[in-house]
C-alpha cells in the first residue's frame, strides 16, 4: 500500500493538465476503474433490504443517511463467482448519469484499490471481444504501472441494463 | 455588463403566470358598463409586468402583443374606453394567447402564429374601432412631428429612485450615446443643507434631443426606471402639434388634453404604486415563494428526526431503570416537538385549494355560453388546504367533473323552468376538511343521474348481468366503468376526450375516492376524497421471515389467524378463504417476493385482509410488529418503479423497509402469482 501510495504522489505531480483520475478497485483479482468525479463516498458492506422481484445482482437498498439507495453487487452483475463479503468488501457509491436525471447508486466490490491518473494516450479502446460479451461499459483499458486497469463507463452499465429502466416493467 | 439574465427566465416566466391569472381572475370580475377603477388597475398593473418582463427578457412577441392590451387597459383605467362584453372576451381571448407565447417561450417550442395574428388583429380592431378617427388624426401628425424632429423628455425620478439601485447620471449618459443632446436640470426640489439626504434624489431634467432616432430607442433608455420616474416624451415639434404629444405613446390619446393626460397619468403611478406597496405588503404576508427542492430537503431532514427519535424512543425501552423516567420524559417531549415540526415543516407544502378553483370562473363563463345554459358558480371552502403535488393532480378530474356536471347536469334553462326551477342554474364547489383527508364536492342542481337509463346502458353492454339487483350507489359508480361513456349515459353530447374512468383511476392514483350522490330532478353530488399528503402514511408493519413490509393501515380491513376449515382451493391452484359471506384468494407473500418464511403452514401466521379498486385479498405474512407512522421515501429517485411497492421508508433502527402498493400488488396477484405449493388439506393442516 505505501508503494503505492509512492507511485500514486510521483503520478500526481508529473501528469499533464488533460489526464483523467480514476479511482480503481478489485474485483475477482482484476482492477476497474470509474471516473472518480462520480465517486460521492465509499462505505463498508451493511446488509441490504431486499426489492422483490428484481435481478439478484440487485441486492437491494440500503439508507444512506436518509436517501434510499440502490445496491449492485458488481460481482454477480458481471457473472462472476459470488463470494462471501469480508472486512475489506466495501460499497462505492457513486453518481449516474440517466437519461437526464442523475441516481445515486451504490456498488459492491472486493476492495477499493487506488487512484490513478490516466492521459488519454495511455487509455485504449476495448477490443472486441465479439460474440456474447459485451463490452459497451468499458470505456478502455489503461495500462498504469505494468498492470492493466479496466475503465467502466458507469452510465452505460446502468443504462444499458433492462433492470434500472421503468419500461421493463411489462416484461417480468 | 453581461450578466447572464437567463437564469432569471424562471422567475419571470412564473411571476407572469401568475399575472396572466391575476388578469383572468379580475377580467371574469370586471362588470360590463361598470368599471371598477381599483380592479382595472390590478389587471393593468400585471398586464405591465409581463409586458416590462418580456422586453427585458428579450421575448418581443411577448412585449409587444401585450402591449396592445395594456393600452387597451390603459383607455379603460382612463375612462376612455367602456368596459364592454366584447372588450373583456377579446381581452381574455388575449390571456389565452399570453399563456401559449409564454408557455413556447419557456419550452423552446414554436407558438400558434395565426392564431396569436388574431386575436393581436381582434385587439387591434377594438383598440381602432372606438376611436379611429382620433387615433388616424393624431397618428398622422404625430408621423410627421417624428419625421423632421428631435424629442423632448421631461425626466422626474422619484425620490426613491437611488434605492432602487438606477443612477440618473448613467441614463442621460445612455441618451446622450444616442445623439447631441441639451440637458436642463431642475433643481427647484433640493431642499437646504439640514433636510438634505444623500440617498433621495431632488433633481429632475429636461433633455432635448435634436437627433431624429426612434422614440422606442428613447424609451429603452428609461425601461427600468418606468415605475420609479414620471417620464414625458414629446416630440420636439409639440408646440405645433399638441394631439400628437401622447399619441404615439399611448396609441389613442383624446386629442384635446395633453396636459390632463399627464397629470392623469401621475395620478395613476401614484395611486400605482401606492397600490403595489400595499399588494407586496399582503402579499409577503400571505404567501411566500419557496424553491420546492428546498421544501423537499427539509421535509426529509424532518423525516430524520422523526427517525433518530424513534431510534431514541427504542433505546429507552431497555435502558437503566433508574433513569428511565426522566429519559422517557424527554422521550415524550422530543416526539412532541418532532411532530409538531414535522406538521409546520409539511405545512409549506400546502396550498390552498384556490389555486385549482380559480380557473372554473372562465371555465364555467366559456362553456355556459357555448352550451346555451345560464349558469352561477359558488365556491366555498377555497382556503382548504392540501398538498401541492395532490393539488397539482387533481387539477384535471376536477375540471372533468366540471364540464360534466355543466354539459350533462344542468339543464337547459327552458326545461328547468318546465320542470319549476330557476332559469339559473347552480354548480356549487366546496372544500372541507374531514380528518386526515380533504373532501372536495362538485353539486350541482340539475337533472340528476339518470338510475334506469344507465342500468339499461350498462345491460346493454354486459357490465350488468340480466338479472342482478342493484342498489343506487352501485348504479351510480357504473358511470365510472371503462368504456361506459358519460355522453351516452346522460345527453347527447360528445367528442369529450378522457373518461370518467380516467377520472376515477387518477383519484385512485393520489389515494383517494370518489362517490356520486343524486336525486332524479334536483340533482347531483360528486364527493372527491384525497389524502392531504402522499408524504406521509400510517402504516402496519408486518414481518414475513426477515423482511419488513409496510401496509397503508387505510387498506387494512381486518386482520385475522386462519381458520384451517375456511381455507379450500379452486382447481388446486388457487386458496380461498371464506371470511363471512365472501370467498378471497389468499396471497402468501413469501411466494410473491420470493423471501423465506418463518412457517409455510397457514396456521401459524396471520392473514391480513385488504382492500384495492374494491378487490379484497388475504395476505399471508409471519407476524404483525407495530403500526406508526411512516415517511414515504420514493424508490424511482435512485432506482425505478417496482410492481407492488409504492416506496420505501426508513425505520426506527435505521433499516429500510418497502411499503406495499395494495393496488399493485393484487394486479400483480392476478397476472403472474403461482403458489409454489398449492393448497392440500391433508398435508398441511392436519
Amino acid at each position: 500500500m505505501h508503494a503505492e501510495m509512492t507511485q500514486q504522489g510521483a503520478a500526481a505531480t508529473g501528469v499533464a493538465a488533460n489526464a483523467e483520475q480514476f479511482l480503481t478497485f478489485m474485483l475477482n483479482g482484476e482492477e476497474y476503474g470509474v471516473d472518480i468525479l462520480r465517486v460521492q463516498e465509499i462505505k463498508g458492506w451493511e446488509s441490504a433490504t431486499e426489492i422483490p422481484n428484481t435481478p439478484p445482482y440487485i441486492r437491494g437498498v440500503i439508507n444512506l443517511r436518509g436517501t434510499i439507495v440502490p445496491v449492485i453487487d458488481l460481482r454477480r452483475r458481471f457473472e462472476l463467482e459470488a463470494i462471501d463479503y469480508t472486512s475489506t468488501t466495501v460499497i462505492i457509491v457513486l453518481r449516474i448519469r440517466t437519461g437526464d436525471s442523475e441516481k445515486t447508486m451504490g456498488f459492491i466490490v472486493d476492495a477499493v484499490s487506488d487512484v490513478y491518473n490516466v492521459t488519454p494516450d495511455q487509455m485504449k479502446p476495448a477490443p472486441e471481444f465479439g460474440g456474447q460479451v459485451r463490452t459497451d461499459y468499458v470505456k478502455g483499458l489503461a495500462t498504469v504501472d505494468d498492470k492493466m486497469v479496466i475503465l467502466l463507463d458507469i452510465d452505460h452499465l446502468v443504462g444499458a441494463d433492462a433492470a434500472f429502466g421503468d419500461a421493463d416493467r411489462t416484461a417480468h | 455588463m453581461s450578466v447572464d439574465i437567463s437564469q432569471f427566465h424562471q422567475v419571470f416566466f412564473e411571476e407572469s403566470f401568475e399575472g396572466l391569472e391575476v388578469m383572468e381572475t379580475g377580467l371574469l370580475q370586471l362588470g360590463v358598463g361598470e368599471p371598477d377603477l381599483e380592479a382595472i388597475n390590478t389587471i393593468f398593473r400585471a398586464a405591465h409586468s409581463i409586458k416590462g418582463g418580456g422586453g427585458t427578457f428579450g421575448f418581443t412577441a411577448i412585449s409587444e402583443f401585450t402591449h396592445v392590451m395594456e393600452t387597451l387597459l390603459d383607455e379603460m383605467r382612463a375612462g376612455k374606453r367602456l368596459v364592454t362584453r366584447e372588450a373583456v372576451d377579446v381581452l381574455l381571448e388575449g390571456v389565452d394567447r399570453l399563456r401559449g407565447l409564454l408557455g413556447s417561450a419557456r419550452d423552446g417550442t414554436a407558438a400558434d402564429v395565426e392564431e396569436i395574428a388574431t386575436t393581436g388583429r381582434r385587439l387591434e380592431h377594438l383598440l381602432n374601432g372606438q376611436q379611429a378617427d382620433a387615433v388616424a388624426s393624431a397618428a398622422a401628425a404625430a408621423a410627421e412631428a417624428v419625421e423632421t424632429h428631435g424629442w423632448r423628455v421631461r425626466f422626474v425620478p422619484a425620490p426613491h429612485l437611488f434605492q432602487t439601485g438606477n443612477d440618473p447620471a448613467r441614463l442621460l449618459r445612455e441618451l446622450t450615446s444616442l445623439g447631441p443632446c441639451r440637458v436642463d436640470c431642475d433643481i427647484a426640489r433640493l431642499p437646504d443643507g439640514a433636510d438634505f439626504d444623500p440617498e433621495t434624489c431632488y433633481l429632475s431634467w429636461t433633455i432635448e434631443l435634436d437627433h431624429d432616432v426612434p422614440e422606442a430607442a428613447v424609451r429603452e433608455v428609461f425601461e427600468w426606471v418606468d415605475n420609479d420616474a414620471e417620464i414625458l416624451i414629446t416630440p420636439l415639434a409639440s408646440e405645433v402639434a399638441p394631439a400628437a404629444t401622447a399619441a404615439p405613446a399611448a396609441l389613442a390619446a383624446v386629442p384635446d388634453a395633453p396636459e390632463r393626460r399627464s397629470g392623469e397619468d401621475r395620478r395613476h403611478d401614484e395611486s400605482r404604486r401606492q397600490g403595489e406597496s400595499k399588494q407586496a405588503a399582503t402579499a409577503s404576508t400571505s404567501s411566500i415563494r419557496v424553491d420546492i427542492d428546498k421544501v423537499d430537503a427539509l421535509i426529509n431532514m424532518v423525516g430524520e428526526l422523526v427517525i433518530t427519535q424513534s431510534m431514541l424512543s427504542q433505546l429507552a425501552a431497555d435502558f437503566d431503570p433508574s433513569l428511565i423516567e426522566k429519559l422517557q420524559s424527554g422521550i415524550g417531549q422530543l416526539e412532541r416537538n418532532t411532530r409538531e415540526l414535522q406538521e409546520s415543516v409539511m405545512s409549506i407544502r400546502m396550498m390552498p385549494i384556490s389555486f385549482s378553483f380559480n380557473r372554473f370562473p372562465r371555465l364555467v363563463r366559456d362553456l355556459s355560453a357555448k352550451l346555451g345554459k345560464q349558469i352561477n358558480l359558488k365556491m366555498a371552502g377555497e382556503n382548504t388546504e392540501l398538498d401541492k403535488t395532490v393539488l397539482e393532480k387533481i387539477g384535471d378530474p376536477l375540471v372533468h367533473l366540471v364540464r360534466n356536471a355543466l354539459d350533462h347536469g344542468i339543464e337547459a334553462p327552458e326545461v328547468r323552468m318546465a320542470n319549476g326551477k330557476s332559469a339559473a342554474g347552480t354548480l356549487t364547489l366546496n372544500a372541507f376538511h374531514e380528518g386526515s383527508n380533504i373532501v372536495i364536492e362538485i353539486i350541482d342542481d340539475g337533472a340528476g343521474l339518470d338510475r334506469d337509463r344507465i342500468l339499461a346502458k350498462a345491460r346493454e353492454r354486459g357490465i350488468v348481468g340480466e338479472h342482478e339487483t342493484l342498489s343506487d350507489e352501485q348504479i351510480f359508480d357504473l358511470i365510472f366503468a371503462p368504456g361506459f361513456s358519460t355522453a351516452a349515459v346522460v345527453s347527447d353530447v360528445s367528442g369529450r376526450g378522457v373518461g370518467m374512468d380516467v377520472v376515477k383511476r387518477n383519484i385512485k392514483d393520489l389515494g383517494g375516492v370518489v362517490e356520486v350522490e343524486s336525486t332524479a330532478g334536483k340533482g347531483s353530488v360528486f364527493r372527491i376524497r384525497l389524502p392531504l399528503t402522499l408524504a406521509i402514511l400510517d402504516g402496519q408493519l408486518v414481518r414475513v421471515g426477515e423482511e419488513v413490509y409496510i401496509i397503508s393501515l387505510v387498506s387494512i380491513i381486518e386482520s385475522l389467524q386462519v381458520k384451517p376449515e375456511a381455507v379450500s382451493s379452486v382447481a388446486g391452484q388457487s386458496e380461498l378463504y371464506r371470511l363471512r359471506d365472501e370467498y378471497l384468494p389468499i396471497v402468501r407473500l413469501y411466494d410473491l417476493f420470493d423471501v423465506k418464511p418463518d412457517s409455510e403452514n397457514l396456521r401459524d401466521g396471520l392473514l391480513v385482509i385488504v382492500e384495492a379498486e374494491g378487490r379484497k385479498v388475504g395476505l399471508f405474512v409471519d407476524d404483525l410488529l407495530g403500526q406508526q407512522q411512516v415517511v414515504i421515501k420514493s424508490l424511482q429517485t435512485n432506482f425505478r418503479r417496482v410492481d407492488g411497492i409504492s416506496g420505501a421508508t426508513i425505520l426506527g433502527d435505521g433499516k429500510v423497509a418497502m411499503i406495499l402498493d395494495t393496488a399493485g400488488l393484487i394486479q400483480l396477484c392476478r397476472t403472474q402469482y403461482q403458489p409454489s405449493k398449492p393448497w392440500q388439506p391433508e398435508r398441511q393442516v392436519a
